[in-house]
């Protein structure tokens, strides 16, 4: 009976051993991505947010209606310039994939959005506040983790008004177009020399 | 029958032993001194509050621990999106005094191993800092500690709750040494690429609730020509 109880033990301990090893703690919902190769070099990854459904939050002094309901924005002087919006982010197939920050701020001249993709990794990217010519900004990829880490290229953002009538069709979307460009990384010695 | 159910009832006391083991087990990850505190290089405090109900917005799936807020926040439902939380605060200097707004994205890892007391969360700030430029920090956070010495033993406390004092870095990667890659982006802090620290103080946790007490705080360190900016 002491024998069996012994090889009980040692069972448990191995079962749980095993499934701790075996199963992922973790295991993320993924969308398979959908990236394009541009004409020029690079890949192109279209994102939107739908406007407002996809809106999580509009961050700015004297709101009259903020967003969301009941939230408290701070009325500190030093933050008045500064307007920080959060989004649910789309890929082309209208899936929601991650999330997003926009923030633009009176005392600076970029406008940084940063993607959280959660299988992936985050994107941040810088760009010019003087929107183009078309509505389009454009700025470059500063920094990204993960998967982008090793990815420089830049990013574009434009408003694309909802022109269906649908009744429940969004007034907009922001469309992100992120090109991203590796940087080349040699196999072997023979091809530094 | 009976040689059956005592080597289910030894499985039993296995699987017991096993998870007690893995709790507390005092070799595995340990807190570790931050790098940066025994660094020579001038370093950027900034501080913030980590209880959802005092951040301008916090919202997840909706089903987690720690509610959103306020309540009418958009919740991350989706699947893809279902295991993230995102959070908008104030940063404080170090002096306490308001120097920006920060905003955080985290999400459970898939490199998350218990068997190495590794409990990961993928992290990335955005920190807006008026007057001085906007700052990327991305990071993988080890939970690890903070649950064994804190959340377990809130969940075994008859009231489901925890006070003590606990202090931790949480920042374990991707920098070799445990430290997060920092970024700057807009302003004086363009062109930065340096690397940070995030830590946890907490005083108070509910099991039912998530932490009701705790400040976190970023170290990020200056190459001697940021630091030499008066407005640093």
């Amino acid at each position: 009976m002491l024998k069996t109880f012994i090889i009980g033990v040692l069972l448990g301990i191995a079962a749980a051993a095993g499934a701790l090893y075996a199963y992922p703690a973790v295991d993320q919902h993924r969308e398979a991505s959908i990236v394009a190769v541009a004409p020029n070099g690079g890949n192109v990854e279209s994102f939107h947010t739908n406007i407002p459904m996809d809106r999580i939050m509009v961050g700015a002094p004297g709101r009259k209606q903020p967003l969301p309901p009941g939230m408290q924005w701070p009325t500190d002087e030093e933050l008045s310039g500064i307007r920080m919006e959060l989004f649910k982010v789309r890929n082309a197939r209208d899936v929601v994939i991650g999330v997003a920050s926009r923030t633009s701020a009176s005392d600076s001249d970029v406008i940084d959005w940063v993607l959280h993709l959660p299988a992936r990794g985050s994107l941040y990217a810088s760009m010019q506040k003087q929107a183009l010519e078309g509505g389009l900004r454009r700025g470059g990829i500063t920094a990204g983790s993960r998967e982008f880490a090793p990815l420089k290229g830049f990013m574009t953002e434009r408003w694309v008004a909802d022109t269906s009538g649908e009744q429940d069709a969004p007034s907009g979307r922001l469309q992100l177009r992120a090109n991203y460009i590796g940087e080349y990384v040699p196999e072997d010695e023979e091809e530094l020399e | 029958m009976r040689y059956l159910v005592v080597l289910l009832v030894g499985m039993l006391v296995g699987i017991s032993m096993f998870v007690a083991a893995l709790i507390y087990n005092p070799f595995m990850a340990d807190r570790r001194l931050s790098p940066l505190s025994v660094a020579d290089a001038e370093v950027m405090s900034l501080g913030y509050t980590n209880v959802a109900s005092e951040s301008i917005v916090f919202t997840n799936d909706g089903e987690s621990r720690q509610r959103p807020h306020p309540a009418k926040v958009l919740q991350l439902w989706e699947a893809p999106i279902r295991l993230t939380s995102m959070m908008t605060t104030v940063i404080q200097d170090a002096r306490g005094q308001t120097a920006g707004i920060g905003v955080k994205f985290s999400s459970r890892s898939e490199k998350t191993r218990l068997l190495n007391g590794e409990a990961l969360v993928d992290s990335a700030w955005y920190i807006y800092l008026p007057g001085r430029g906007s700052l990327f920090i991305e990071q993988s956070e080890n939970f690890w500690p903070f649950i064994r010495e804190v959340a377990f033993p809130a969940w075994r406390s008859s009231a489901n709750k925890w006070k003590g004092t606990w202090l931790g870095d949480m920042t374990a990667g991707p920098g070799a040494l445990g430290t997060a890659r920092v970024t700057g982006g807009a302003g004086n802090l363009r062109g930065l690429d340096t690397t940070g620290v995030e830590s946890l103080s907490a005083r108070a946790y509910s099991a039912d609730d998530g932490l009701v007490s705790a400040e976190g705080r970023l170290l990020v360190e200056l190459p001697s020509i940021v630091a030499d900016d008066d407005s640093l």
